[in-house]
């Protein structure tokens, strides 16, 4: 489809001899909001960082199959370059301690020694944040440290270091499940804005919010994509009887 | 179970009660009339106000539920057809009450053999039938028999239709009948509505067990054919 960013082809994951994430096929289009759910172990976080070969950086981890970024197999490409094209975002905010806002926003830039002017930082820090929702927050502390912000600023700010190097996908593993109600809710509006520009992957446990936020939904379970179809379908008649078991909370 | 596995049960419980309360009130309409017994027509109409209870805790239960478990898949399409078929059945017992009214307001009494002879008889027994399989089809979530309804609701339509003719004749034969005739026309009319209130709880059935949407589509698709969602 031309419309695809990213593809599953035949996808696996190994923790060593363990069979994690097996034979995955899926299709996401651009500008889509996509949840992953599953219980626990299901292989859903491994998947997703399967895509941006973060998976790889495990001891004895290893993968099998084609993950296509825009039609190129992301394991034929340098694992930094696929990093900064697929940004991620973790369950807990992990500002850099030492690093002001201002610095965490453009860290991407720093750490991979790519040069850029003082002008274009401004640009770049006010536009990622700006993305973020967090501009007008913090437009006048930018060089207190990113610590300093409440759990909900900070995972925003998260948010806007991964956009600040312009990714194509940006994947988010439990990206709330560290925050209280209210951070919870900005950083679920932010989701809708960032659709306009971005195409998300969201890996959650609560359900609710795979409801609320996403386009489509994909269910993994013992490693294996049991089922991948438009949101509103998945929660009103799901196709699976396993998927059903789940939503409705009667698995066992 | 879950604990709003829990709730669901207990919520059709209530709805089944409730259902076992109208059919009662539907009955004791129909003896009321059959036999001219103001008494028990003044019970359906003291009793209607517990078919009314029901419907309030009813919508309050679900309201509870959908505001604290969030429903989704079947048990959300459950609670929406919950909802739905409460109304129903209050429409049911407000129908049932509205006949008792006529026995207790009557001066004139109903004559069996001109309700037999306007298929009134027949258009009850069959109302009261109707409701009891849905009922059925409601506990055992049997949409075979929940698709059986909509053809034999077109039993009470043609009945409804044929009534101004047989209900004309008895006025013929006698004009002295008329206020008796009227009466048996409004009931035939509400004995109608029963058979839409029946089709509408059997659509929600079929909604609830197999997510497909059965709404504004003719009975004759309705019967057998299957219908795209």
């Amino acid at each position: 489809m031309e419309n695809t960013i990213v593809k599953a082809e035949n996808y696996n994951s190994y923790f060593g001899d363990n069979h994690v994430v097996k034979d995955v096929n899926i299709s996401i289009n651009k500008n889509e909001v996509i949840a992953v759910m599953g219980p626990s172990g299901c292989g859903k976080t491994t998947f997703l960082r399967g895509i941006n070969r973060m998976h790889e950086l495990i001891p004895g981890a290893t993968s099998k199959g084609k993950i296509l970024l825009d039609g190129e197999n992301v394991y034929d490409m340098n694992a930094i370059y696929v990093r900064a094209k697929i940004g991620m975002v973790f369950q807990r905010p992990n500002p850099f301690p030492n690093l002001s806002i201002y610095e965490n926003v453009i860290a991407g830039y720093l750490l991979n020694g790519i040069k850029v002017s003082k002008a274009d930082k401004d640009v770049i820090v006010e536009r990622s944040l700006t993305s973020a929702a967090l501009w007008k927050e913090v437009k006048d502390s930018l060089h207190k440290k990113g610590t300093f912000l409440s759990g909900g600023q900070q995972q925003r700010l998260c948010i806007a270091r991964a956009i600040a190097m312009q990714p194509e996908l940006i994947l988010f593993d439990e990206p709330t499940s560290a925050l209280d109600p209210i951070s919870t809710s900005s950083v679920e509006a932010l989701f809708h804005e960032l659709k306009a520009n971005y195409t998300l992957i969201i890996v959650t446990h609560n359900m609710q919010q795979a409801a609320r936020v996403s386009d489509r939904t994909a269910f993994f379970y013992m490693g294996e994509l049991v089922e991948f179809d438009d949101t509103k379908q998945m929660f009103t008649n799901p196709a699976d009887q396993r998927t059903q078991n789940y939503i409705t909370g009667r698995f066992s | 179970m879950t604990p709003l596995e829990n709730e669901i049960t207990a919520l059709k419980k209530e709805l089944v009660s409730m259902w076992i309360l109208v059919q009662s009130q539907l009955n004791k309409s129909k003896e009321a009339m059959v036999n001219f017994d103001k008494d028990l027509a003044r019970e359906v109409l003291i009793k209607e106000k517990r078919v009314n209870s029901y419907e309030l805790k009813i919508d309050r239960d679900c309201e509870n539920i959908f505001a604290l478990h969030c429903p989704v898949a079947i048990d959300l399409r459950f609670l929406l057809a919950a909802l739905k078929i409460n109304t129903n059945l209050e429409r049911i017992g407000d129908i049932a009450a509205g006949i008792a009214l006529y026995v207790v307001e009557s001066t004139v009494n109903f004559d069996v053999d001109a309700m037999e002879k306007t298929s009134l008889i027949r258009m009850y027994d069959e109302a009261i039938n109707i409701l009891i399989d849905t009922r059925t089809a409601f506990e055992k979530e049997d949409t075979v028999l929940a698709r059986s309804i909509f053809k034999r609701d077109d039993v009470l339509d043609d009945i409804n239709v044929a009534a101004p003719v047989s209900v004309g004749e008895l006025i013929k034969a006698d004009i002295s009948s008329l206020p008796e005739a009227l009466y048996i026309l409004s009931v035939i009319r509400k004995l109608e509505r029963v058979g839409d209130q029946a089709k509408n709880i059997a659509e929600e059935i079929i909604f609830y067990v197999e997510a497909k949407i059965l709404k504004h589509f003719e009975s004759s698709q309705m019967g057998n054919t299957e219908i795209e969602d």
